[in-house]
């Protein structure tokens, strides 16, 4: 287990390395300068903006330079706001983007899960139908679509949640409804399938053969065994949460990362958006190590000691 | 067919015998042979959803893409004078289709009020006078556009190195694999985010960062189809006859793996076509004057509380071309594949 962790780890901090060094050449070729009205400053002024900013020195020092903050947890300071350091301005803004983000794929999760194992008892009759509807509707309509409605219907409409804004327990509602569509219908999607298969396994037949109740069977055998694999989707589900919050925040005005993400891309705020993007890959990253862990850890059939 | 088997008596049947006996070709085969892809097709046309969406999507790529002959105005041309008109279809006196918006309280007649004559537009205009539906075809072009685009590189790029992945084995093997473990451990929206600030946005961007993300999942999933075809009999069978490594490649394998490469393709497409609408929609993709789906969505949103058809329009289209992708892929995993669906 130890040596599987630091190998896994290992790769982490490779991958990272990768991820931070391509995310800095390609910057480097981002055409324009960060300054917004060069035009008004004398060679000196630009010099000197440049020297407090290290943009004077060679490429490959300025590369070293960063990588060295990065490691440090230091990605520079941000082009938009003066003076205000990256790792400030994420660090304050990942809270929400946590709490939404958490919570829509809580509810998510666990909504997916009833409904995929509803769909799959009731196999083939009405109940299944319409929650094979759920699952296609929600994986189709964009998440941008979704919060719009819903910020209209249930905020303004019907006066039920805040429209906008961040501040208590209410104002996650929306956001995290908009969020959870996309998870709870892949999970349901996933876990149908899963219990479809686990429910005409031999085991559940000895289970009815031994005259279980089907309360019984469903709860100990079926359930158990199909959610082992709904494990495995969690990465994918974590890549549509951070997909989704990028809109979502924006739509609902939420202080979080992915609002601040769309933001320094529409100014230009190169080491914000490389610091953004270097903390979404570590996320990811952290993820996929647990759910990995957590799936070897619940399914003896997986042995972690390779 | 249960019912009729419990009203047939053993006195229906009656033995062959004598001379008939002797014509009665036993070994024959009563019905046609069907090869692998007539089979699947007979089972998906029996999937009423799927065949529903399939006409949706024919329907949507002949509108989009002969936009020319169906499109009422030119999709670019603006008209200050004729902005945020409602839909108007004539003949037709439904709120909502008859050019009439209510306005502090009362329905007035949009169109008279903004002298337009004869003009009508059957979805409305935008805020610069633009007509919705032609905006809309163009957008739904872009999207399909995109969707071809990615299927081209899913089947160029992503069959080709999962072959090549599982059926070289060892270390390129190995090597492989890192690199595609790299790049999912990278949220396929930041790099695409990062290649279009660095290209300009705009479509060349778009295509390539849906070049360089769509590729993988279908990479992983082909390679692993292949290490599992790798070594069974078949194959053994051809190299014991001497048959090229190459040759083995695509005249074995590729036909055994295409289940798995149309069912993957169905579900890249939605996807993509996800990802172009997100990007126009927060404003790095597609840019004015020109129209995506996204963008028209992002435009109608910010007037939904006067004018919700600007936003409904181009956002039901959007939903209408995934469900449609998403259950029509659905239909052909049933249908490829009977074995996933008991």
């Amino acid at each position: 287990m130890a040596k599987y962790l630091g190998k896994r780890i290992f790769y982490i901090i490779l991958t990272l390395f990768i991820v931070t060094t391509i995310t800095f050449f390609l910057m480097k070729l981002m055409p324009g300068t960060p300054l917004t009205n060069q035009a008004k400053l004398t060679p000196t002024q630009i010099h000197q903006i440049y020297k407090q900013y290290g943009l004077d020195k060679p490429v490959w020092q300025q590369y070293l330079v960063y990588l060295g903050g990065v490691i440090h947890g230091n990605f520079g300071t941000s082009f938009q706001f003066s003076n205000q350091p990256v790792s400030y301005l994420i660090s304050s803004r990942l809270g929400p983007s946590l709490i939404i983000g958490g919570q829509g794929m809580v509810l998510g999760v666990l909504a997916g899960l009833i409904v995929g194992a509803v769909g799959a008892i009731k196999a083939n009759t009405w109940v299944d139908t319409s929650a094979t509807i759920i699952s296609i509707l929600f994986i189709s309509i964009p998440s941008f679509v979704l919060a719009v409605l819903l910020q209209y219907y249930l905020g303004l409409k019907l006066r039920l949640f805040p429209i906008a804004d961040w501040g208590g327990f209410m104002y996650t509602v929306l956001p995290t409804l908009a969020l959870a569509a996309s998870p709870l219908a892949e999970t349901a999607r996933f876990m149908r399938t899963e219990m479809v298969d686990v429910l005409s396994s031999d085991y559940i037949e000895l289970a009815k053969a031994k005259g279980l109740n089907k309360v019984g069977i469903i709860y100990h055998h079926a359930l158990r065994n199909s959610l082992i694999p709904v494990v495995t989707i969690i990465g994918p589900l974590a890549v549509n949460i951070m997909t989704g919050s990028m809109v979502v925040e924006n739509i609902f005005s939420i202080p979080g990362i992915g609002e601040q993400f769309v933001k320094s891309i529409l100014t230009n705020d190169y080491p914000t958006i490389m610091g953004l993007t270097i903390v979404y890959s570590a996320m990811l990253c952290v993820v996929l190590l647990i759910t990995d862990i957590v799936y070897g850890l619940i399914d003896p059939r997986i042995r972690i000691n390779k | 067919m249960a019912d009729n088997a419990k009203q047939t008596s053993a006195d229906d049947f009656t033995p062959i015998a004598g001379a008939d006996r002797a014509k009665l070709d036993d070994e024959k085969i009563a019905t046609p042979s069907l090869t692998f892809l007539q089979d699947s097709w007979r089972r998906l046309r029996k999937n009423k959803a799927a065949m529903i969406a399939l006409v949706l999507l024919i329907i949507l790529f002949i509108l989009a893409f002969f936009s020319f002959i169906f499109e009422t105005h030119n999709p670019n041309a603006t008209n200050p004078n004729l902005a945020n008109l409602p839909p108007k279809i004539p003949g037709i006196d439904i709120n909502g289709f008859n050019g009439t918006i209510e306005q502090s309280g009362e329905r007035i007649n949009a169109y008279a009020q903004a002298h337009a004559g004869n003009h009508f537009y059957i979805l409305g205009t935008d805020y610069l006078g633009r007509d919705l539906f032609s905006r809309i075809l163009y957008g739904t072009r872009i999207s399909l556009e995109i969707a071809l685009i990615a299927s081209f590189f899913d089947l160029a790029f992503g069959v080709v190195y999962g072959i090549t992945s599982g059926w070289i084995g060892g270390r390129v093997d190995t090597l492989m694999q890192r690199i595609i473990e790299i790049m999912l451990s990278i949220p396929n929206l930041v790099v695409m985010v990062l290649l279009i600030l660095v290209l300009k946005p705009g479509m060349t961007a778009i295509i390539l960062s849906i070049a360089i993300t769509s590729w993988i999942n279908m990479a992983r999933l082909v390679r692993a189809q292949t290490l599992e075809l790798k070594n069974q009999e078949f194959i053994l069978a051809a190299r014991t006859l001497g048959e090229s490594s190459w040759k083995i490649a695509f005249k074995h394998l590729l036909p055994n793996l295409s289940s798995v490469i149309i069912i993957n393709l169905m579900f890249t497409i939605p996807t993509a076509i996800f990802f172009e609408a997100f990007l126009s929609y927060i404003g790095i993709g597609i840019s004015a004057p020109q129209a995506s789906l996204g963008t028209l969505i992002n435009d109608g949103q910010k007037n939904f509380q006067f004018l919700p058809y600007q936003m409904w329009y181009p956002a039901i289209v959007l939903s209408v071309l995934m469900i449609a992708f998403n259950i029509l892929g659905d239909g052909l995993r049933d249908a490829l594949d009977p074995k996933s669906r008991e």
